[in-house]
């Protein structure tokens, strides 16, 4: 490989990180935020492209992209509550409600969507944060959603927040042990209730970013599984923010090496480098776990690690 | 009275389940109200759609056959107290596998040899793709349900690697294929219908399922072991074991189904297998209960709604996913009614009731 070869496949996985890892740190943060409180959404792929559909169609008909990323966030909450809502009911399986509303919001979505397909609306201003180097497609890369920003900011916001404040406290003891949180007289469910429906605000912010942003348009086939990829992505962070940050960035880079490598001409294995960070989320499963104990770092509450 | 405590308790199933489609329907019917659509129309179209011809219910049946056998692939685990929710991976797999086998003896052996072969390579793919959950959970700790989830889609991965690369046929320009078995390769429908044989399959799946774990001992420590692992263990089972032999069956169950799709439907290997029969399969086991002689009738009911989904697109003008969207709001609503079973006291054993 030549070394303008090299440099023009380290600017596109720069530019890759960049991009494609912004609806993964929104919703990754979201389901952070979720399972510290001891519940697991898995509809937050549901989220994601009503999140996507409502933000664009908001857009669209006001011409202001931020009231879209505003209702999308507002799309997210009322489906993350919902799905909290039915969880602090007995009996009811909350993998199984996750795949059942991942159902509904896709459902919704496409099917409220159909007539916003074609035309196009406002999209979200981008800062050009690399114009001073005078390299244009490192320029081109630095081009930056201020979401992206956002989510950086969210991602500390949050990770300050578990370590320093009493909400974070409550959320913390509500996940790892709901009989202490009981006892300390913390009502489990409404803060379950309120994880939930923040963290399906996020990644309804997520969403927004990619019908808003990148690639900026709504279609049906818009998400390639973020959402449910955003699961995964929170083990591999080992439940702290700041990692889901890390990975985010680490798991766009990962999806942007096939493309990279193909536009100078290497295409083969381009779909191991897409389902890279699936088979290392598994091996750090894998390599990390014991027959005998449960994962480290894990919400003690969450049913998905038991 | 013990006859008609079990009805009540029987009652309770029916009844539960019933409620909770009344509610979704009042739920649609609105959406339906607010979009200036009649809901009359719709359901009337729905049923004909779903049941009220032969057609249909020829149609019906094809789409609940992938559905049988991918929902046995969540509830088998689900005994043993296991997750699964990658049945999606064991059915591409499955295909992909069943596709493969096939390509070094075509044009010369007999189209049955073939089919049998192509049957247990699908069969044994599937099998090892769970089973290999089930070895990471036993072995390593690794949640099964994350650990089925990732494995699904690097299975989709693997297939798109193999279908645009080394097992790509010169000749599918547009779609990337394998090398298609050719049509007098693959296998027929049920004579006098319309239906592929994967529902005949998925039926004897489900009976045997059914046998296995409620009439032989090794289905009782199963469920000894789904109900309390550390009672299992306590008991002297091998419960690893266990644990294991359940996700082998069910990413069988969920490899045969792919290959029935590359047999009877597509004829070869492509993208064509991602089509959601794993994840609509997982919702099917639970609204089943995880009951393998209750999967057919609700995959019936779920083929039923996919099939008329195209009639009520051409006659009402409605978007095509109006039927996904009916789907999810079925869905939400019947896991939902979970939790009314044991609240009603009409529905108790007399035995089991306070006396005054």
């Amino acid at each position: 490989m030549t070394d303008a070869g090299l440099f023009a496949v380290l600017v596109a996985m720069v530019a890759g990180a960049i991009r494609v890892s912004t609806p993964f740190l929104f919703v990754s943060l979201g389901e952070c935020l979720t399972e510290k409180s001891g519940r697991v959404n898995l509809g937050l792929e549901g989220t994601l492209v009503l999140g996507a559909m409502v933000a664009f169609a908001v857009s669209y008909h006001s011409g202001n992209p931020w009231l879209g990323v505003a209702a999308a966030a507002a799309a997210g909450f009322a489906l993350g509550a919902l799905h909290g809502a039915i969880c602090r009911l007995p009996r009811v399986n909350d993998v199984a409600i996750g795949i059942a509303m991942m159902s509904f919001g896709t459902g919704l979505a496409v099917f409220l969507g159909k007539p916003y397909i074609q035309p196009t609306a406002p999209r979200l201003p981008s800062l050009p944060l690399g114009d001073w180097l005078g390299i244009p497609s490192l320029a081109l890369a630095l081009d930056v959603s201020p979401l992206f920003l956002l989510g950086i900011a969210l991602a500390f916001l949050l990770d300050w927040a578990f370590r320093n404040t009493r909400a974070g406290l409550v959320v913390r003891v509500t996940g790892d042990d709901a009989a202490a949180a009981r006892a300390l007289g913390i009502a489990v469910d409404r803060v379950r209730l309120v994880a939930t429906a923040l963290g399906g605000a996020s990644a309804g912010i997520g969403g927004a970013f990619l019908s808003l942003f990148y690639p900026g348009s709504w279609n049906e086939g818009l998400s390639s599984g973020q959402g449910l990829m955003a699961v995964a992505l929170v083990i591999f962070a080992r439940w702290q923010p700041r990692r889901c940050l890390a990975a985010s960035l680490l798991f766009g880079a990962a999806g942007a090496l096939g493309p990279a490598l193909q536009s100078i001409g290497i295409t083969a294995g381009y779909y191991f480098f897409n389902a890279a960070p699936y088979i290392l989320t598994l091996l750090v499963m894998a390599g990390t776990g014991s027959a005998s104990r449960a994962a480290r770092h894990a919400p003690g509450e969450l049913s998905i690690t038991r | 009275m013990r006859g008609a405590d079990e009805l009540r308790r029987a009652a309770e199933f029916v009844v539960v389940p019933a409620l909770a489609l009344a509610i979704s329907a009042a739920i649609f019917s609105a959406i339906l109200l607010a979009m200036g659509q009649s809901p009359a129309a719709f359901f009337q179209l729905l049923w004909r759609g779903a049941f009220g011809t032969a057609f249909s219910w020829q149609n019906t049946l094809q789409r609940a056959a992938p559905l049988i056998l991918t929902a046995l692939c969540v509830a088998l685990p689900a005994r043993a107290g296991l997750m699964i929710i990658g049945g999606e991976g064991a059915f591409v797999m499955g295909g992909l596998a069943a596709a493969t086998a096939a390509l070094p003896l075509l044009g010369w052996a007999p189209a049955p040899l073939v089919l049998l072969l192509m049957a247990i390579a699908g069969t044994a793919a599937g099998a090892l793709w769970i089973g290999l959950v089930g070895v990471l959970r036993h072995r390593r700790g690794v949640n099964e349900t994350i650990a089925s989830l990732l494995l699904a889609y690097i299975a989709v991965a693997v297939l798109s690697f193999l279908v645009e690369g080394p097992l790509r046929d010169p000749a599918s320009p547009n779609k990337p294929s394998t090398h298609p078995i050719g049509a007098e390769t693959m296998l027929g429908p049920i004579p006098g219908t319309s239906v592929h044989w994967g529902l005949v399959a998925g039926l004897i799946a489900c009976l045997a399922a059914h046998v296995l774990i409620s009439r032989t001992t090794t289905g009782f420590a199963i469920r000894i072991a789904g109900g309390n692992p550390h009672a299992a263990l306590g008991q002297g089972l091998p419960v690893g074991r266990l644990l294991v032999l359940c996700c082998l069956l069910a990413g069988a169950a969920a490899g045969l189904a792919g290959f029935f799709d590359v047999a009877t439907v597509h004829g070869a290997a492509n993208v064509s297998l991602v089509a959601g029969y794993g994840f609509t399969g997982i919702l099917v086991s639970f609204l089943a209960r995880h009951n393998a002689l209750a999967i057919p009738p609700v995959a019936i009911l779920f083929g039923g709604l996919s099939a008329a989904g195209g009639l009520i697109q051409r006659r009402l003008g409605l978007p095509d996913a109006t039927v996904a969207l009916l789907e999810g709001v079925i869905f939400v609503t019947l896991l939902t009614s979970e939790t009314l079973y044991g609240r009603f006291a009409i529905f108790q054993p007399r035995g089991a009731r306070q006396r005054p």
